[in-house]
């Protein structure tokens, strides 16, 4: 049973990472999941000593607030003529390293270690389960993640449009009255709820490898983006069963053996894909030589 | 009741702090073909940017039909430049044509079969039909056009933007797109395009707005498109050979 339900969290991340992930891959804005996985620490630990409990519901909030201020910050700088990727590297580092100074300031005492809440570890999932009443309702992070998923899905199912569109589009998208803006932050919020519901029981790695890896293999493997979000779920959830079986295998990480599953099937993708493949565009240019070669010169 | 299509008045633009557009104002003729033309970082696009609320107006005021913009943007179709477009997305080309219609669904409304057909249409159009199916980035530089044109045409508007719609395109696609601005002209629409080619100024449009940060001159092409005003808006860097009435243009730089 415990087999299952660390499958079923894996796969949960796996799904709800792997619909937001496609629009990050496609807004060139990958390596954002990594940032707000990182900078959320300090929203993790105020959110801890004002609400005094290491209740879900406050983390979360705490989290995403912060998961939006880091955005915004990353903008910010962005927009007053740094480089995308070196202002994403100056806020989530600055912002994670407040959260370092938080920790051990206050919290020496108290059972909030970073390794808890940062790094969780996906094995003990089953052991933390929700209780209602005397009614056992499954682990914890199934809910958690499962309710991060459900709002993923539902808000980018009713928008899609607007979200497909302000993603390829931007300009044309503010011109036919769409706001790009709105949509952009909805978006990041989405993000960060994922990656915060997600890493707390399941680690950091697992969150960051999900959000970016099966949407870039999917991205490989179609031409239609309804078509690449599904190919991404799909891969996620079956990386997560393969890796967990791998892990068991192997006595290894079942976080790591996840994501090293999902790095493998990208190799796969990146090797054999029918369009972007790289074996097959060899092939293709070594035929049309051999074409050119068979037919005489005039 | 009889508002010009776009009227603007005394519009200025900036890009951080350093204006690109002072003090615009010209009012643009219905059912008429305008040409914006002016020399690279003249404010061409800025304008089209500004009119439509892309990017913040530092002053004047922009009616379209005599109503703000944002009232009126079911009207108004727009082609953006080739630039900004990011051909890798995984999106076909009847997917792209029916994003023309996006704004008209509103927030909750999802496109579907009267949208699919109404983009087919337009694709037809533009002689696009057989490539519908088509990822955008397998399409040529003129196919590509076409389809951008298509969506346009799917927003069926009575007043259209275009920026730079001949850059990249093949001698073909450029006579097909002129043809298609002739037949929404005839349907009494207005269309402005940013345009480079000097040479082709006389056959394609009737009305030009000459542009160098400051407007230089506005109006038909036979009074405006004059020798003395392409040297005030190009600054001397232009030789023009006087040649049977006609002037030939060549750019010296």
């Amino acid at each position: 049973m415990s087999d299952l339900w660390i499958i079923v969290t894996g796969a949960l991340v796996a799904s709800a990472c792997g619909i937001v992930g496609c629009f990050l891959v496609l807004r060139k804005m990958a390596m954002i999941g990594d940032a707000i996985s990182h900078s959320v620490l300090p929203g993790i630990v105020i959110a801890f000593l004002v609400s005094g409990s290491r209740d879900s519901l406050f983390m979360l909030l705490g989290a995403a607030g912060i998961g939006l201020v880091t955005v915004l910050l990353i903008q910010l700088i962005h927009q007053s003529g740094l480089q995308s990727d070196a202002s994403i590297g100056v806020v989530f580092t600055a912002l994670f390293a407040i959260g370092i100074i938080l920790v051990s300031v206050y919290t020496r005492d108290i059972d909030l270690d970073l390794d808890c809440v940062l790094y969780g570890e996906i094995a003990y999932i089953p052991w933390n389960t929700l209780q209602l009443g005397s009614l056992d309702m499954g682990p914890k992070a199934v809910w958690g993640i499962g309710l991060a998923l459900l709002l993923s899905v539902a808000l980018i199912g009713i928008f899609y449009k607007q979200f497909k569109l302000t993603s390829f589009d931007p300009t044309f998208a503010a011109a036919v009255g769409i706001p790009v803006a709105l949509f952009h932050y909805l978006l990041m919020s989405l993000v960060s709820v994922t990656t915060v519901a997600s890493f707390e029981s399941v680690g950091a790695i697992l969150v960051v490898g999900m959000l970016v890896v099966p949407p870039a293999t999917a991205y490989l493997l179609t031409d239609r983006l309804g078509r690449m979000m599904i190919y991404s779920v799909v891969i996620g959830c079956i990386s997560s069963a393969a890796g967990y079986y791998a892990a068991q295998f192997l006595d290894a990480s079942i976080a790591g053996s996840m994501v090293s599953t999902a790095g493998f099937l990208f190799v796969i993708a990146l090797l054999f894909s029918p369009r972007h493949g790289v074996l097959l565009r060899k092939w293709k240019q070594r035929r049309i030589l051999a074409d050119a070669a068979a037919e005489p010169f005039v | 009741m009889n508002h010009s299509p776009l009227e603007i008045r005394g519009l200025s633009a900036a890009y951080q702090k350093k204006p690109v557009l002072r003090d615009i104002s010209f009012t643009a003729p219905e059912g008429s073909l305008i040409g914006i033309i002016g020399p690279n970082g003249a404010g061409k696009s800025t304008l089209i940017k500004a009119v439509l609320g892309l990017i913040p107006r530092l002053s004047g005021d922009v009616t379209i039909y005599g109503k703000p913009y944002a009232q009126q943007r079911k009207i108004i179709g727009y082609v953006p430049q080739r630039e900004s477009i990011d051909w890798d997305f995984p999106t076909s080309a009847l997917d792209v044509v029916m994003m023309g219609r996006y704004g008209h669904l509103g927030w909750f409304r999802r496109p579907g079969g009267q949208e699919r057909r109404m983009a087919m249409e337009c694709l037809a159009k533009v002689g696009m039909s057989d490539y519908a199916g088509r990822q955008i980035s397998q399409l040529s530089g003129g196919q590509q056009q076409r389809v951008f044109l298509a969506r346009a045409l799917a927003q069926d508007a009575s007043l259209y933007f275009m920026d730079e719609p001949f850059v990249g395109v093949d001698a073909a696609t450029e006579k097909a797109i002129i043809t298609l601005l002739n037949e929404l002209k005839q349907q009494g629409k207005t269309v402005l395009v940013v345009h480079h080619d000097l040479n082709t100024v006389k056959e394609y449009f009737d009305w030009v707005v000459l542009l160098n940060v400051q407007l230089v001159a506005s109006g038909s092409v036979d009074s405006t498109f004059t020798a003395d005003n392409l040297q005030r808006t190009y600054g001397g860097r232009l030789a023009i050979l006087e040649r049977d009435a006609h002037s030939e243009l060549i750019n010296q730089t």
